[in-house]
Formats: C-alpha cells, structure tokens, sequence
C-alpha cells in the first residue's frame, strides 16, 4: 500500500472529536498559565497573540484539506469541520481576551473596531466565521442544501485573507512571521483556482 | 551632577525584591478564583512600584537580537561589552574614542526609579542605576553651535540574528535635542536594580528618556555626535508617519494604528486591566516647558 493510503487507514481509527478536545485541552492549558503567571510577564498581551495564531494556524489546516488531498492522496476531509470550529472557538477567545481582558470597555472596543483598520478588518473576518460555525452541522446541510450550503462555506475564503492581513498590519517593522501565513494562505486559495488551460502558441 | 533631580516614585519603603514577588504570586493565585476587585485595587497601589529585575530583563524591544520581546533575553547573552569605548564626534571640544570608565570616571551613579511607557502601550516601572547625559556632554565640551544630540548602537553582525535578517535599518540611531539631552531627567544607565544592565536592557550603557516613549531610549551606545541639525533616528526612518522625532508621551496623540490614551502596566497579571496614560508619561511638571508654543499633534 503506498503512503497516503496508509496514512488514511491510521486516520480512520481517529474520531474528529479528538480535535474539539485536542483545542479544549490546549486552550485551557494556555488560560492557565495567564492566571498563574507562567505564560510570561505581559498575559493578556501573550494570550491574545497565542489564541490568534492558534485560529490563524486551524485556518491554514482547514484551507490545506483540499490542496493535500488533491497533490498527495491523503484525505482529512473528515476533519474538516472539526478543525472550522475549533478555529472559530480560538477566535472567540482571541477576541474575548482582547475585549474583556485587554480594552476592558464596551465604547472603547467599539472606537477601535471603528477607528483601527486592522482591528476592523479582524473582526470582519470573525463576523464571517460566525454563520459557518453556526451551520457547521449535517441538520443545516440537509436544510439549505449542499450547494448553497458549500457556497456559504466559501466565505472561509475571505476570512482567512482578512485574518492574516490583520496579523501583518498590527505588527511593527517586518518581522517573517504575519507574511508566511499571509503567503501560505494566498498559495492554498491559488491552488483552488482553475485555471484555464493554457493555449500552446502555434 | 548626581541628585539634581528628586524622585517622586518610591521603593515602597524599599520593599525586597522576593517579597514583592511573592505578593505577586499570591495575588495571582487570588485573581485566579475571581476576585478581580482585589487585583485592581492592590494594582493601584502597585503602580508606583517597581518593576520586578525578572520582569525588567524579560521583556525586552532590542530588534537586533529578534523581534519577540523574549529573544533578547534568549539571544544577547553572546554580545560582546566589554572593552567598550563610545565614539564623541562632531561639535564638541574633546572628540574622541572614549573607554566606558572614562567617559564615567568621577561621575557619582545614582538610581532614579522611572515610569518606563513602550509606544506598543505597555509600560514598567524601572530603578536606573547611571548618571546624568548632561554630566558626561559637559565633560566632553558642548559647542555653542551644536543644537541636537545623536547617538548609535553597536552593531555585531555575528551574534546579532536581527542583524542578520536585517528586520529593520541598522546600526540603530536615535536623537534628541540639545535641551531635552540636557535635561536633569535624561540619564545614561549603566544598571538596574543596582546590578550591571543586562544584556537585553542595553549594556553596558544605554540612553534614558523617562518622558518619551521607549524606543527613543536607545541601548548599547558606541557613538554620541553633537550637530547642528536633527539627526535621524530609525523607527521615523521606516515609519515617519508613525514615528515622530519627538515621540513625547501624549495620550491625546494617538499611534495611527492604536490608542495612546492607556497602557497595560506589566506585573499587573492577567485581570489587571489598563491604566490611563499620563502626559509626558507623568513628567509634564518637569519637561512641558521645553516645548512651549509647539503644537504636539504636529510634532509628535
């Protein structure tokens, strides 16, 4: 058997639940180490960074399923939605540290949204994710139908646009990091395109 | 000339430093159950406090060494600072390649607890060890025509991993100008909590502007000129509009991409909340005459 069938083989053993308790595990881990001090000497500023990037990284994953299945054969698509969620979960939680634990102010979380670009771009993106969590479920499928359903879906596409756009813009100077994600996110959504077929000039 | 200047922060009647931590550490536990309330009120008579050494040398902005506020703690450890000579260029009356010591040779070092204020909007509260800047640019001869003050970081390619993947311009240059070097607040540090600087912090000499935001206070100088112009300073290089020359403290002024008007104050804990950013980073009695009849929204 060649690689990638035996990787499917080994991944039909694993319920996706692992993924929603993998996220749990790991997010909780990380708010504890904020309470007790052990994350570092700025928390709320780390744990913000750490739940944004977890969402930036699921993003990536979920984005990946398809370009990996195409090139190599390997299919994680039962854990797709898994990984949607437990992305959105992480930016829920990106975005409750930053307004409970960070600005602390229903006016001051509003100025932002409003004033700073890249925090309205951020919270365009997790007003996009919101309606696919929220039909992240085989009822909301079977209601609106696969196509309009997958159509809705599509919006993932944005939002990870959006999202790592929020990253680059926040940060100071160039560090590599906010651009690898932007560049990885832009190549999985090109590797979607259909492209037409090139014309051979005679 | 040591004690021009007199604190109004205080060392909480010297508190040592393991006791602070061990409050901290009871606070921490205490936030952890809920009571926020308690957390805030001891945050406000936490405010004047200083600053753990710990707290102090890991969270650091020193681009040269990555730009994670851990990797200069992780990486400076390698930076070579000792011999150490600043170079004292330009318009004064002694130039020269100056050896630390004599450059600070008969100079007293005293400490000076400052409000430290970073334009990320996080601030600390730090015990300086040093002298003042005014005391080393008397030594050295002041010009009458010299107007601002220049100054560079060393630049050590080889344990420098900013260096290089050249994250932002270097050597990194800042300036002042000549009133605010000559200001009494304007020390050059040489430690903090009465030890060496660490690494991370600048060693072994960096600049101290306790009323501007932090990236004016430049680290690890090897180079002070005397001009007559504004000299260039690196954060106003890649992002003028972002980055003025003055970079005063103002929470009326906000950074283009975030508020200015509150900071996270660093040892606070996770449900310490922000507090309110003070003008001139609560040096206005002292500094706000020198920019007198200077509209600060256009010289930010």
């Amino acid at each position: 058997m060649d690689i990638a069938g035996t990787i499917n083989t080994a991944l039909r053993r694993v319920p996706p639940v692992t993924i929603y308790i993998a996220g749990a595990i790991w997010g909780g881990w990380l708010f504890w180490q904020a309470v007790t001090g052990s994350i570092g000497v700025d928390p709320v500023n780390i744990l913000e960074r750490e739940y944004g990037e977890l969402a930036l990284k699921l993003l990536v994953a979920g984005l990946a399923v398809t370009p990996l299945r195409k090139w190599t054969g390997i299919n994680l698509v039962r854990f797709r939605r898994a990984i949607g969620v437990t992305c959105f979960f992480f930016v829920f939680a990106h975005f409750s540290v930053w307004a409970l634990l960070d600005v602390q102010s229903l006016a001051r979380v509003w100025a932002d949204i409003v004033k700073r670009p890249y925090i309205t771009i951020g919270m365009g993106a997790f007003l996009m994710l919101i309606p696919l969590a929220v039909t992240s479920n085989n009822l909301s499928v079977r209601r609106m139908g696969a196509a309009a359903w997958k159509r809705l879906h599509k919006l993932t596409y944005p939002a990870a646009i959006l999202g790592a756009l929020h990253y680059v813009w926040l940060v100071k100077g160039w560090p590599l990091e906010p651009f690898v994600y932007l560049g990885i996110i832009l190549i999985l959504l090109l590797a979607r395109v259909k492209w037409p077929t090139a014309r051979v000039a005679a | 000339m040591a004690y021009r200047w007199k604190n109004d922060l205080t060392r909480a009647d010297a508190t040592p430093r393991n006791l602070i931590l061990n409050r901290r550490q009871v606070m921490a536990g205490a936030a952890g159950l809920g009571a926020l309330t308690a957390a805030a009120a001891a945050r406000a008579q936490d405010a004047l406090e200083p600053n753990t050494f710990e707290e102090i040398s890991s969270y650091n902005n020193f681009y040269e060494f990555g730009t994670g506020k851990e990797d200069p703690a992780a990486n400076a450890s390698a930076m070579v600072t000792s011999p150490w000579s600043i170079k004292v260029d330009g318009l004064v009356d002694k130039p020269g390649d100056y050896a630390l010591a004599d450059l600070l040779d008969g100079l007293t070092t005293e400490e000076r607890i400052y409000r430290f204020r970073c334009v990320e909007a996080w601030s600390m509260v730090v015990p300086w060890n040093g002298v003042e800047l005014a005391d080393i640019l008397t030594k050295v001869g002041v010009k009458p025509e010299a107007k601002y003050v220049a100054f560079e970081t060393t630049v050590q390619p080889d344990v420098m991993i900013g260096v290089q993947y050249k994250v932002i311009p270097f050597p990194y240059v800042e300036g002042l100008r000549l009133d605010e070097a000559m200001h009494p607040l304007t020390m050059l540090a040489t430690g903090i909590w009465g030890q060496p600087m660490p690494n991370q912090n600048g060693a072994p000499i960096r600049l101290v502007v306790p009323w501007k935001y932090g990236f004016k206070s430049i680290k690890s100088i090897v180079r002070i000129s005397l001009l007559a112009e504004e000299p260039p300073a690196t954060w106003n290089i890649i992002n003028p509009r972002e980055y003025g020359f003055y970079s005063n403290v103002n929470p009326t002024v906000d950074h283009p991409r975030w508020s200015q008007g509150s900071e996270r104050h660093i040892g606070g804990g996770l449900f310490a909340g922000r507090i309110d950013t003070l003008m001139f980073n609560g040096y206005e009695a002292e500094v706000a005459s020198l920019y007198e009849g200077m509209d600060l929204k256009q010289f930010y």
